[in-house]
């Protein structure tokens, strides 16, 4: 049976704007024998509360995001990993956080935990005394003699991600890659539990510095789905400039930091310069560099500066002219970049990838398509799937990225930028367009706290995706391919 | 051999929006005068990060940048603690990477200095209290020097290090 029309037959529950379904157990085992035999709908994100299992899948080309779930019982649920490999990386953290077991699922290695905490199971209504969990964590064993392992992390990059990587290679040639994440978990969620929505929000904005407008954004409208209510029209222009800002910010550091690990000094100093001059005129425009804190549920925590919108636009009016020469000189980067740490669009399309390494292999979902109040973004041309394409595709995204903030300051409503929250019960979903892609929160909340609240960082399908990319390559290829993706350990690692 | 210094109170507050550029040159060129003068040889930096958002790497990146130029002033970052002077440590300092920051401590030479960079691995900030994190850099290691923010601006970390190449310097 299509899985689609199964998902159609079920019950509902309120979640707001996509009804969440709740299968029986038969019925999600159905489920996911319906969904080894067709691709669709993709797999974003795969979380737990105390009693149930919830699966947000898309239906891509309805652009429907159906949330779906199994209740646990004696710890246990139905694997999803056997239809969609993406899932065993978040059963894993599922065990490690809730202790429910996925019955079998790909891979029962801890992730999260490291052995380290005081208790195990920290989201358990019980949790269990300290795991043993290995510390340096597990990693697959080299299966020859002849294979050679080479470490990269766990801090990584002169200024970079608390990560490890492990190749295993022959030769000169990397026959895998496996991250091993974990090492930045701060028990976020747990933080979050119990907090109003404007007190919890200061963690969505700390789950990732380079994406903190986007998990703002995507809380926020998580929070006002759940109460069904809307922030006011200025508040919500002002979101989507900001967003862009933010990801023109992070596609100039994401070039710049590629530039140095080449060697080419005049092409960071370049990006590092662009890129500080708009920092500084956000700063001046919503006080702070990054936007940290500034957008929260039912708004903005404050109106921009009475000169912001110009503080802004200058830097953008001295950066756009310059637009043909950094591209040119990015060709010396680019070249370097040609064929390597290829993504397929099949794979793109199978791992649901978003933001430049989606669009770089011929996915161009999108979540500002949900937004009116952003204009519609120009769509990749080309789609190689390469390291050097997705630096087009960020070289793009910055000229785009431009134009989008102008239009929409060009027309900026007055009024208020924030309305006040009322204390309810409910259920909502958001989403917003990050640096790296689509970023998604899920939250219940009761009588004004929350209850229960996940959120899916693209880096969900990206590390998996960069791992396969660095197989088959070389040694000393691995670290540009991984800097290629952008990836950030922290809001995977919650 | 002592250590541990308290350098002079930094700035209580950035002034948001765009950075004085008279003020950076100021601070660069006293910088520089001591990082030349005293040490006679550039300060060498490793970043090590302990679960930070990597809010305040973005930050450190933008000081490393065109704009502030930390390599003509004597200070300079390197890939491995082994040629540290300073260590400059990010984030709350989680459980999982306790081990991974005292094996940076260790592997760097005497004498050394350790940074706490941004509000996290000053205290855990907003994270202090999880069951994950150990509430910033000081329960695991001597600290030397905190700036504060979240994260701190580049014109703060600049004024951060020119305090400890200051305090540095009187110390010999
Ligand atoms: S101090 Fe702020 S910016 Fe720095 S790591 Fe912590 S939360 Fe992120």
């Amino acid at each position: 049976m299509n899985p689609l029309a199964m998902l159609d037959a079920a019950g509902v529950e309120d979640c707001r704007p996509w009804p969440r379904r709740v299968l029986s157990r038969p019925d999600w085992s159905a489920l996911v024998a319906a969904l080894k035999a067709d691709a669709q709908p993709a797999l974003l994100a795969l979380w737990a509360d105390t009693a149930q299992v919830h699966a947000l899948l898309l239906d891509e080309a309805m652009a429907t995001v159906l949330p779906v779930s199994v209740a646990v019982e004696a710890g246990r649920y139905p694997a999803l990993s056997p239809a969609r490999p993406l899932a065993a990386w978040f059963e894993r953290l599922v065990h490690d956080l809730w202790g429910h077991v996925a019955e079998g699922g790909r891979d029962a290695r801890p992730w999260l935990d490291h052995g380290r905490w005081p208790h195990a199971q920290p989201m358990a209504p019980r949790p269990g005394p300290p795991s043993t969990a290995a510390n340096p964590p597990e990693l697959l064993p080299a299966e020859a003699e002849d294979l050679m392992q080479v470490p990269l992390g766990p801090v990584h990059g002169l200024i970079g991600e608390a990560m490890h990587v492990r190749l295993t290679a022959r030769g000169d040639a990397v026959l895998r890659a496996e991250s091993r994440l974990g090492y930045t978990h701060k028990g976020t969620l747990v933080l979050m539990r119990g907090k109003s929505p404007r007190a919890a929000a200061r963690f969505a904005a700390r789950l990732a510095g380079d994406a903190t407008v986007a998990h703002s954004l995507a809380f926020a409208r998580a929070t006002e789905a759940a109460l069904d209510m809307a922030a006011p029209p200025r508040a919500a222009a002002l979101r989507a400039a900001m967003l862009e800002l933010e990801r023109v910010a992070g596609h100039l550091d994401a070039l710049a930091v590629q530039a140095d690990a080449a060697g080419l000094a005049g092409l960071h100093s370049m990006l590092s310069t662009m890129r500080e001059h708009l920092l500084r005129g956000i700063g001046a425009a919503f006080g702070h560099r990054l936007m940290m804190d500034c957008v929260v549920p039912g708004g903005l925590a404050a109106d921009v500066a009475p000169d912001g919108v110009a503080a802004i636009l200058a830097p953008l009016e001295a950066l756009e002219p310059d637009l043909p020469l950094m591209r040119r000189r990015c060709q010396a980067l680019l070249g370097r970049l040609d064929g390597l740490g290829v993504v397929s669009r099949v794979a793109a399309f199978a791992w649901a990838a978003g933001g430049v390494v989606g669009r770089a292999a011929g996915r161009a979902f999108d979540v500002r398509r949900f937004d009116p109040a952003c204009p519609a973004p120009t769509p990749p041309e080309e789609h190689v799937g390469d390291a050097a394409t997705r630096g087009r595709v960020r070289l793009a995204q910055i000229a785009d990225g431009i134009r989008l903030v102008r239009a929409v300051l060009a027309a900026l409503p007055e009024g208020p930028v924030s309305v006040a929250l009322p204390t309810a019960s409910g259920e909502g979903i958001g989403c917003a367009e990050s640096v790296r892609g689509d970023v998604w929160h899920w939250l219940r909340l009761d009588h004004g706290q929350i209850a229960a609240a996940f959120t899916r960082d693209p880096g969900w399908s990206l590390w998996p995706l960069a791992e396969a990319a660095i197989a088959g390559a070389r040694v000393e290829e691995a670290d540009a391919i991984l800097h290629s993706f952008g990836l950030a350990a922290s809001p995977v690692d919650l | 051999m002592p250590r541990r210094f308290l350098p002079g109170p930094l700035p209580a507050a950035e002034p948001s929006g765009p950075v004085d550029a008279e003020t950076t040159a100021s601070l660069a060129a006293r910088l520089n005068a001591a990082a030349q003068r005293r040490l006679g040889r550039s300060l060498a930096i490793r970043h090590v990060n302990t679960g930070s958002c990597n809010g305040c790497e973005l930050e450190m990146r933008a000081l490393r940048g065109a704009l502030y130029d930390l390599e003509r002033f004597g200070l300079r970052f390197v890939e491995s603690p082994r040629h540290a002077d300073v260590l400059m440590v990010t984030g709350p300092l989680t459980r999982n990477l306790r081990a991974a920051l005292e094996a940076a401590w260790d592997a760097t030479p005497d004498p050394k200095w350790v940074v706490a960079v941004g509000d996290c691995a000053v205290d855990g900030g907003v994270f202090k209290g999880s069951y994950a994190v150990e509430n910033g850099v000081g329960t695991a290691l001597p600290v030397d020097l905190t700036i504060s923010g979240c994260p701190p601006t580049p014109a703060r970390l600049l004024a951060g290090l020119r305090a400890l190449l200051e305090a540095h310097a009187g110390e010999r």
